[in-house]
């Protein structure tokens, strides 16, 4: 008998059917996790999604006989009662444990299929009809930050990194171990020799002690040529690693109109606009941290439910909602530590006088510490038939359009319906934007 | 019975060696452990006292076996892989994978104790999680009561070559790969997906098994088949007939072909992968691979109920035999009988955890009874079964029992009077006609005849597969391909599935296909037909 541990053998063989199968059940995982993701908060998006899809297409059919009709003899154990030539009620279908499992073994009754997908399987799933935008992809590779640290010594490294004074360490040891003789011994040996070849007569004695002399001073000699001053064993190098900096932390700001203009519709679009970017951006980034601003004619930092299910009446003062993320920058998060991330999401009504204020903050104060500012303008279908000419722009957007041309962290898209947000997110990240907007 | 011979070296404690009849349950050895850890060492000894009694007391006759020890995640692995070693791609893994994994993970099934492979050598997996008990406990059962069955069992002999499994399925992972490496993954999983569908409809029931070849020997045969295939095939004669046929001429044609193409043909992968005419050779290598594990697991579905109940005997003897010799602790005895009763249940039909008769209940049940038979047998006994009541040799009449039958004919000749009492089985007459079920049989003298032949037909090869055939197949018109379903009991097809698999054979065949269920008066009953699309 053998008896072999097969524990440590490569894990997940099944891996490749597991992706066989996804790729079979594409288009209903697909739709399974745009589903999935309409019914969840912005931030939670840590754990996988339990995804149920309709078994249509993963069936595997096969010839069997119909359940439902012929004439079957069925031996059952367990009889208590019945004697020969009882007749029993047919149970109604559907009611009784035996239809219903007979229904799910030839397959009808399989309804629904369930079952986890990791995280990484439903980001892929998310982000897969959406190429990373080159621009964030590139920028945020920059900011993670690496630095290198001391780690300790090593035997092999370039000569720039030697570490003379453990090598000098590691050497005298050794010289000291195996007695290599010092210069002073073989001075020493040396002057005695000369002193002695000095004298005009030598006794035998004398010549015999120079012999020996002579003869020890080759010893020495030898000794030193074997153990040599410094041995490549001696040598060490100082190590360096590689870390990432810790500064892999970001933070994303959601800036939100709630005045009244803006109906369930416009709501909508905005959050699934926000939950893309946090999913995007916590991909990236080993934290993110999510601040929600919302604003009339006043603004305020609020909670994700607040945010997108309370409404509120009044005017609209866009400039608001930027002093209060400028006041939260400052006091929460230092430019130095974060990365940070504006989306905002307005139907671009504002008030008119407040334009030229916006500019100036967004120009000089806020733009300059932002990785990234994205201004989404978000019209119902209703809205986008109305005022598809041009010359209908909002206000708000000529103002951002303007700061865009000079500014690239800075972008606007429009958005109209659900289906575009990929392609708009994409767009606003893409590296070299286009100007074909407006 | 013979006393354990002593020769030193294959008893762990050979200093006490076991005495002639041990009746008292004194400890006449050490326990081989204690506690429920288990190491290599404690294995290996253990395997060596089962080996011990099951070789030299029972006799088995068994392959040499090989114990891996797995994780539960491999053991997941191997479930979906349909318990092999290793398997080809295949979509349809992975969803049993992803199924059997929720359902494990949530609570709702437990994992396997352990997987045998009907290989030489016997390959058993066992879960690293399993206590030194349950370990004990799987080794009797699989290295050597499954081990057994699988060496000795007819079917098995005759349908599955255990020396060339692995290697086959080594050769099948390949060639599948390489086929979707050259042909595409898309183009190979259609394949799949319809050779599939036919799995069942892919066994060879009538003529002995083909060897499984290994990888070169397989390459001639593949080359010989193709060369002959461009050589000549009656479907793409071409030549222009010369004078006009009149009907007897077409139809002894006809009958001649039918006999060249050897019509009837009930295994349908067969036919396709021998005679359709749109498939490229890859194509039919594919059909041919999933025909030789449909035919190498039938032997299994025939004997699901025997395999399990010669295992369960197997172990329970075995474990028996270690606690008399005191070589397990009654620690370990009570946990293994906790187990035993649980997997040897068998629930009533009215509680809500009846789910069919159970295989290992009374498959264990059966085997138990005969034993008693054999060494204890009452009048009825001695009436019912004259040949081998009160012989007292119950393991030889249970060796000759798991040589020569399978679950239908067993049932048939083993189930004994005082079993079905005890099961307290009865047969419904289910007409789905009929407002009523009728019980038309019951555990008495009457019914004993007419439960123990309805409980075996339950089990037949003709009852459990439907009985499908080319019957025509018009060569020299559109090449349309007639299947006929031969009706049992008035059960139609599934209509849906019967309609998706019409399809699939259709993509195999390439022209048009019908399908008719067919009355044993001979009339159609129903027509499922796929025409080829223009």
């Amino acid at each position: 008998m053998h008896i072999i541990d097969r524990r440590l053998n490569p894990k997940g063989k099944s891996l490749s059917n597991r992706q066989r199968f996804m790729d079979r059940a594409k288009k209903q995982i697909k739709e399974a996790v745009d589903h999935a993701i309409k019914s969840r908060k912005i931030s939670n998006t840590d754990g996988g999604e339990r995804i149920k899809i309709p078994s249509d297409g993963l069936h595997e059919p096969r010839l069997v006989g119909d359940s439902k009709h012929g004439v079957r003899d069925r031996v059952l154990p367990g009889n208590k009662e019945f004697m020969a030539g009882d007749k029993i009620k047919r149970p109604p279908p559907q009611g009784g444990g035996q239809g219903g499992r007979e229904a799910s073994e030839d397959g009808e009754g399989e309804d629904s299929f369930q079952f986890t997908l990791t995280r990484e399987e439903f980001l892929d799933i998310f982000f897969e009809d959406m190429a990373l935008p080159d621009f964030v992809k590139k920028s945020i590779k920059e900011e993670v930050v690496h630095e290198y640290l001391r780690a300790g010594y090593k035997k092999q490294g370039s000569p720039s990194n030697l570490n003379l004074k453990l090598t000098m360490r590691n050497s005298l040891a050794r010289r000291l171990c195996l007695r290599r003789p010092s210069d002073k011994d073989i001075a020493d040996l040396e002057d005695k020799i000369t002193a002695l070849r000095a004298r005009k007569r030598s006794t035998d004695k004398q010549k015999k002690e120079l012999v020996a002399l002579l003869e020890e001073l080759e010893v020495l000699k030898r000794k030193r040529k074997v153990v040599p001053y410094i041995d490549p064993l001696d040598v060490r190098y100082t190590s360096f690693t590689e870390v990432e900096k810790p500064n892999s932390h970001a933070v994303m700001f959601c800036l939100m109109d709630v005045s009244g203009s803006m109906g369930e519709v416009h709501k909508e679009l905005a959050k699934r606009f926000f939950m893309l970017l946090h999913l995007f951006l916590d991909r990236q980034y080993k934290k993110v941290d999510v601040v929600f601003i919302r604003h009339t004619h006043l603004a305020s930092e609020v909670d994700e439910d607040t945010f997108f299910n309370s409404r509120e009446t009044g005017g609209t003062i866009v400039s608001t909602a930027l002093e209060v993320m400028q006041q939260v920058i400052i006091d929460r998060y230092p430019p130095a530590d974060w990365n940070i991330y504006a989306a905002q999401a307005s139907d671009g009504d504002n008030l008119n006088s407040d334009n030229a204020h916006c500019r100036k903050l967004l120009t000089e104060e806020i733009l300059p510490i932002c990785q990234y500012f994205a201004y989404v303008e978000v019209w119902d279908t209703h809205e986008a038939e109305m005022f598809s000419d041009d010359s209908n722009l909002t206000r708000l957007w000529q103002v951002y359009d303007e700061i865009r041309q000079t500014h690239e962290n800075f972008a606007v898209k429009k958005v109209t319906k659900a289906a575009d947000i990929f392609p708009v997110l994409h767009d606003l990240f893409a590296k070299n934007k286009e100007t074909k907007d407006a | 019975m013979a006393a354990p011979k002593s020769n030193g070296a294959t008893g762990p404690k050979s200093q006490a060696p076991a005495r002639k009849k041990t009746v008292t349950r004194k400890a006449a050895m050490a326990p081989i452990f204690e506690g429920a850890e288990w190491d290599f060492t404690k294995v290996d000894n253990c395997f060596q006292a089962i080996e011990k009694i099951a070789l030299e007391e029972m006799r088995l006759d068994v392959y040499p076996t090989q114990i891996e020890v797995i994780t539960s995640e491999q053991m997941l692995d191997a479930y979906s892989s349909v318990g092999m070693p290793m398997m080809y791609n295949h979509w349809s893994f992975g969803k049993s994978f992803l199924r059997d994994e929720t359902s494990y993970r949530k609570g709702f099934s437990g994992l396997a104790y352990e997987i045998v492979i009907n290989s030489n050598p016997c390959i058993c997996y066992i879960m690293e999680e399993n206590s030194m008990t349950m370990q004990t406990l799987v080794m009797a059962h699989a290295a050597f009561g499954h081990n057994h069955f699988f060496k000795n069992n007819h079917l098995f002999q005759q349908w599955t070559d255990a020396n060339a499994i692995l290697e086959y399925l080594q050769f099948a992972k390949n060639y599948i790969a390489k086929c979707e490496e050259r042909h595409g993954k898309k183009e190979v999983e259609k394949i799949l997906d319809s050779a599939h569908a036919l799995r069942d409809q892919g066994i060879d029931k009538f003529t002995r098994r083909q060897k499984l070849d290994i990888a070169a020997q397989r390459q001639r045969q593949i080359d010989r088949e193709e060369y002959e295939r461009s050589q000549y095939s009656e479907l793409w004669r071409t030549l222009p007939e010369t004078t006009k046929k009149n009907n007897e001429e077409i139809d002894a044609i006809e009958r001649d072909l039918a006999q060249k193409l050897g019509l009837p043909e009930s295994n349908l992968l067969y036919f396709l992968e021998k005679h359709s005419p749109i498939l490229d050779s890859w194509q039919r290598e594919i059909l041919r691979i999933v025909r030789s594990l449909a035919q190498y697991f039938y032997p299994q579905r025939q004997t699901k109920l025997m395999n399990e109940g010669c295992a369960c005997f197997v172990h329970y003897h075995i474990m028996n035999r270690l606690y008399d010799t005191g070589q397990i602790t009654e620690g370990a005895m009570l946990e293994f009988i906790d187990f035993h009763t649980r997997v040897v249940a068998q629930p009533d039909f009215d509680t809500p955890y009846y789910n069919g008769i159970n295989p290992y209940a009374l498959g264990f049940a059966m085997m138990k009874d005969i034993e008693r038979i054999c060494e204890n047998p009452t009048d009825e006994d001695r009436e019912w079964f004259p040949d081998f009541a009160g012989n007292n040799k119950a393991i030889e009449t249970l060796k000759e029992a798991w040589r020569n039958f399978r679950d239908e004919s067993f049932i048939l000749q083993y189930l004994s009077p005082h079993l079905i009492r005890e099961f307290r089985l009865f047969n419904l007459h289910d007409d789905m006609t009929q407002s009523h079920f009728l019980v038309n049989a019951i555990h008495n003298e009457q019914g004993y005849r007419a439960v123990r032949s309805a409980l075996a037909a339950q089990y037949s090869v003709a009852n459990t597969d439907l009985d499908i055939q080319v019957a025509k197949v018009d060569l020299h018109g559109n090449r349309s391909m007639v299947l006929s379903h031969s009706m049992s009991h008035e059960i139609p097809l599934n209509e849906k599935q019967a309609r998706m698999v019409v399809r699939h054979i259709h993509r195999l065949w390439g022209y048009d296909v019908s399908l008719n269920s067919i009355d044993p008066s001979g009339k159609v009953i129903k027509t499922y037909a796929e025409e080829k699309q223009s």
